[in-house]
């Protein structure tokens, strides 16, 4: 691609929408919409068509030097790249799932829109500032869309995200510029490589921490989530699970680990023992919800500590596992809610025992629906199977126990997500109304069917998602095994390995 | 240095006070009839002084060639920098002014001369470099201030507003005089930098008093804790165009005084006065934004705004480092913009009669009745939050990197903390205005000029903003340089 600003380009498109839809009328300001999410898809498309496997670390790099203090610094890599192509994938169905929004719809697609201009910033973002600016201006529109277009109880929620999310965010930025002072520079890749003093390392791992396990969010401080999920919108929760819980992990993946890698070793205990707490406890909150949207949002926590075990397991499987859920369960837990918003729209309620039997009357959503449920609980086939063995493959080389509870995350996925699945969509048609809605419409296929093609080949064929990442996860993992901790497996039958795990016991 | 070149130091200064006299007798013969023109002659004439400092801003002049009348007035760039603020948000001031007082019959032509005085104060108290000086210069300003807080002579708010200031204000200044004698009698001399050069050996008690002192004399003019009582009720009685002057130019010229006083006279003393800023900056920030929770009317919280604002700007100064005050500068320059745009959103805030509207609650459902003047509005509030892509964040960006740069990583944190809590009210205005359900009592139309310079603000405050950060940068740098030559 030479010097083209594919990059910049990509920001700019849905830019100038998100202003021409303000300026539009309703109907032409989902016209603009869709156009330019479509748009910034073929964009993204011809981003991957032309990102070269196994070349450079990053490409398609920009500079400009325009700012004071920091700079205009583009490029990504493979981890970058995919969850680009996450972002401007879902965003062009979350606005055909806007449909029956009707109140102030310019505003609102001119809000979805500058949302995604600043999803692919925080993920191309070279300059440690210009990814604090797009992580932190989320707040302004994922604030309006959960406070303007949301359920009842939506000004609570509007206010628990955006003060829960700031604070986190904030001490994020006093430890940045503690960084860009001591290695005198605020460019990323630079900062990757760069040691800092351990001891600094703890409070720098700890600062950022406080940012990523708020957006991640990680058990104690997901309780904004469910609150988040229930009132946003049916777009605004497909984004939320899709792309901006995946902001924390990138997090993590992009800064916490190849930049503090010992204070990341220091404290992977900390990591390990609250996903294993969230992976129980909020299974198990998952499974006596009354409330899909809330259900859902639950097993999204479950599903983000399987991610958060498998990147601090400081190996290969767990990085590429973590990516792989990642990856994954932004497409099922947005395809998910997806599928919630489509009874939505018919019944307005999203209190299960109002549904039953929707097999019956619409065969189509079920299926797709069933799809959804089975890759959520992470059936082989389905992309979210990749993901999850691989991260307790990885996390298995550390520690048998945090594998064991996790595993007990997968039971009791499929135990909520199978309920939830008996109560909406088997049974008797108990509830009149809900057995009058029709099936499925060509709007409604168009976005299942996509997503469930991409889950699918996710499933089946993961190599296409793996490949640009390999190069990128061996490099983040030789910068990190220095510090990887040592594993509690004792491999009996590789005997070399043993014993030196014995001399090393020896030596203690 | 001569006479001459002292004088050709002060050609902006002069400018002003002739034309304000001028103007003042044009005021008494012609009568309130020529209010229009005389407005408009006084925003010419602070055009023209603009034009005047902006050379020795963009050269970044300081040193020797810079001091007028034996060190007494310093026409640095540090100076020039606060200059170019005050005159342009007096000339906003100006601007805005006629559309408010002449729908209720009280335009008079003595307003803009009293701008003007003020003015000719504030430049006098930015360029001061030494004690008389610096006390002439906040009088000047101060005496002008009183009468405009109460212009409106049958309101009696605005009445109240002028004589609190007043009281309030002649105490400050006692206590200023108070610590300057005392700063006077143990260093003997009025000299900012004889100051530095007798304190360079040790601070005495005496002195040590005297700074305590003139900085809480200083703090009551730029409204920190724990001198800020007067700025909700003074703000909230004070005629709106009055209220957004007393937010901006003097705000500017008194942050900048302190500024001066503490890295110039106090510049060797840093440890001592060091804690006592801290103290203030963290309160301004507390207090400001715990304030401003339960206000109802929409400039007593613009006022708890404007503390909280002074507390971050306060951050700054405790740095005591070139950048800390470049920062500042950068910070005072976006808070302006910000404080100017938000005010005149409250001055377009009119009922169908044109009457000025001052609830909170009135903004109910302002994004569907007017949508411009809200998603105006929410701009400036998310900017004075510091919420990024929008410039208000980068004024808190560089006072913070400037603090963590000292090395002060408590103030930096406790600070940015507390930040959060003001967020909460700029966004509950912001729910009132998207979320709640319109009260569609805002229907009054506004004249162009408040459109123009609301717009103005607006792209500034844009993420557009952010191109002018090297430029910015660039001038704040060179004008902090100005107040280090000594150290």
């Amino acid at each position: 691609m030479g010097g083209f600003p594919i990059l910049s380009l990509m920001l700019l498109v849905p830019m100038v929408g998100a202003v021409a839809c303000l300026l539009a009328g309703a109907k032409a300001a989902r016209m603009i919409a869709l156009v330019a999410t479509l748009a910034d898809l073929v964009l993204g498309i011809v981003l991957w068509a032309n990102f070269d496997i196994g070349g450079g670390q990053w490409q398609f790099a920009e500079r400009a030097p325009i700012f004071a203090g920091f700079s205009w610094a583009l490029g990504i890599d493979g981890i970058a790249l995919m969850l680009i192509m996450l972002s401007v994938f879902l965003m062009p169905i979350c606005i055909l799932a806007s449909h029956s929004i009707e109140k102030r719809v310019g505003e609102y697609m001119a809000t979805f829109l500058f949302m995604e201009v600043l999803m692919i910033g925080v993920f191309s973002a070279q300059d440690l500032f210009l990814f604090y600016i797009f992580f932190e201006a989320g707040l302004i529109p994922m604030y309006l869309i959960i406070g303007v277009w949301g359920g009842q109880n939506r000004i609570y929620a509007a206010y628990k995200f955006f003060l829960y999310t700031l604070l986190g965010s904030v001490l994020m930025l006093i430890a940045m510029l503690w960084m860009a002072n001591e290695a005198g520079t605020s460019d990323i890749p630079t900062l990757m490589n760069y040691s800092f003093p351990v001891h600094a390392q703890t409070w720098l791992w700890l600062a950022f921490f406080a940012s990523f396990a708020v957006k991640m969010p990680m058990w104690p401080l997901h309780t904004w989530l469910p609150d988040a999920h229930v009132q946003a919108p049916t777009a605004g929760s497909v984004i939320l699970a899709g792309v901006l819980l995946k902001m924390g992990g990138y997090g993590f993946i992009r800064f916490s680990l190849p930049m503090f890698p010992e204070a990341s070793a220091q404290f992977a205990w900390l990591i390990f023992a609250l996903s294993m707490i969230a992976v129980v406890v909020t299974s198990l909150i998952a499974l006596v919800q009354d409330d899909m949207k809330k259900l859902i949002a639950y097993s999204s926590v479950a599903h983000m500590a399987i991610v958060t075990v498998g990147l601090f397991a400081f190996n290969v499987q767990g990085l590429e596992g973590g990516m792989m859920v990642m990856l994954g369960h932004g497409l099922v837990s947005g395809a998910l809610f997806l599928c919630v918003g489509v009874i939505y729209d018919r019944l307005h309620t999203r209190e299960i025992d109002r549904y039953g039997g929707l097999a019956i009357n619409m065969p189509h959503y079920a299926t797709f629906f069933l799809l959804f449920t089975m890759a959520s609980i992470g059936l082989p086939g389905t992309s979210n199977f990749i993901g999850e063995f691989l991260s307790l493959a990885g996390i298995y080389q550390v520690s048998s126990t945090v594998t064991l509870v996790c595993t007990t995350g997968i039971i009791l996925g499929a135990a909520y997500m199978l309920y939830l699945y008996w109560r909406v969509a088997f049974g008797v048609q108990k509830n009149a109304d809900a057995a009058a809605m029709p099936d499925l419409s060509g709007r409604e296929w168009v976005m299942l069917g996509s997503l469930a093609a991409v889950v699918l080949w996710m499933g089946v064929y993961p190599e296409s998602f793996l490949a640009p990442m390999r190069q990128d996860i061996q490099t983040l993992n030789a910068r990190i095994s220095v510090a990887a901790p040592e594993g509690d497996a004792r491999l009996a039958f590789h005997g070399a390995a043993a014993a030196q795990a014995d001399a090393h016991e020896g030596a203690h | 240095m001569d006479f001459a070149a002292s004088l050709s130091l002060i050609v902006p200064e002069l400018v002003l006070s002739v034309s304000s006299l001028v103007l003042l007798l044009a005021a008494a013969w012609m009568g309130d009839k020529a209010s229009q023109l005389i407005s408009t002659i006084a925003c010419v004439v602070l055009a023209v002084c603009f034009v005047l400092v902006a050379p020795s801003v963009c050269a970044g002049v300081s040193g020797p060639d810079t001091l007028a009348f034996g060190g007494q007035f310093h026409a640095d760039a540090f100076a020039g920098f606060a200059k170019l603020m005050i005159y342009a948000a007096s000339g906003a001031t100006i601007l805005v002014a006629p559309a408010f007082f002449g729908r209720i019959g009280a335009m008079r032509a003595e307003f803009p001369v009293l701008v003007l005085l003020a003015v000719v104060g504030m430049s006098v108290m930015v360029s001061a470099g030494d004690l008389i000086a610096f006390y002439i210069g906040l009088e000047l300003n101060s005496l002008a201030s009183y009468v405009l807080a109460a212009f409106l002579r049958s309101d009696t708010r605005s009445s109240e507003a002028g004589l609190k200031y007043f009281v309030l204000g002649a105490l400050a200044s006692g206590i200023l005089l108070f610590g300057m004698s005392l700063v006077y009698g143990f260093t003997g001399t009025t000299d900012f930098d004889g100051i530095h050069l007798a304190l360079s050996n040790g601070l005495p008690t005496g002195a040590m008093f005297g700074l305590v002192f003139v900085l809480a004399g200083l703090a009551f003019k730029i409204s920190a804790v724990p001198f800020h009582m007067w700025t909700p009720d003074v703000y909230e009685g004070a005629p709106t165009p009055v209220t957004t002057f007393f937010a901006s130019a003097p705000k500017v010229a008194s942050v900048a005084l302190t500024a001066r006083v503490a890295m110039e006279m106090f510049g060797s003393e840093v440890d001592a006065w060091r804690p006592i800023v801290i103290f203030a900056a963290l309160a301004s920030i507390i207090v400001g934004a715990v304030g401003a929770i339960g206000q109802s009317n929409i400039k007593r919280l613009l006022a708890y705004s404007s503390i909280n604002n002074i507390g971050f700007l306060l951050i700054g100064l405790a740095a005591a480092t070139a950048a800390g005050v470049s920062a500042m500068l950068v910070y005072l320059a976006i808070y302006v913009v910000m404080t100017v745009g938000s005010f005149v959103v409250v001055l377009m805030m009119k009922d169908e009669n044109g009457q000025q509207i001052e609830g909170i609650a009135d903004l109910a459902g302002l994004s569907r009745t007017r949508p411009v003047l809200a998603w105006c509005f929410m701009i400036q509030l998310f900017s004075l939050a510091g919420i990024p892509p929008l410039f208000g964040f980068w004024g808190k960006f560089v006072v913070f990197w400037a603090a963590v740069d000292a090395g002060l990583f408590a103030l930096a944190v406790l600070g940015i903390a507390a930040s959060v809590i003001s967020a909460f009210y700029y966004i509950k205005i912001v729910k009132i205005m998207f979320f709640d359900e319109p009260a569609d009592t805002i229907r009054g139309e506004s004249d162009w000029v408040h459109w123009a310079l609301l717009a103005i603000c607006t792209v500034l405050i844009s993420p557009f903003g952010f191109l002018l950060t090297a430029w910015l940068g660039n001038l704040a740098d060179q004008a902090a340089a100005a107040l280090f030559l000594l150290a």
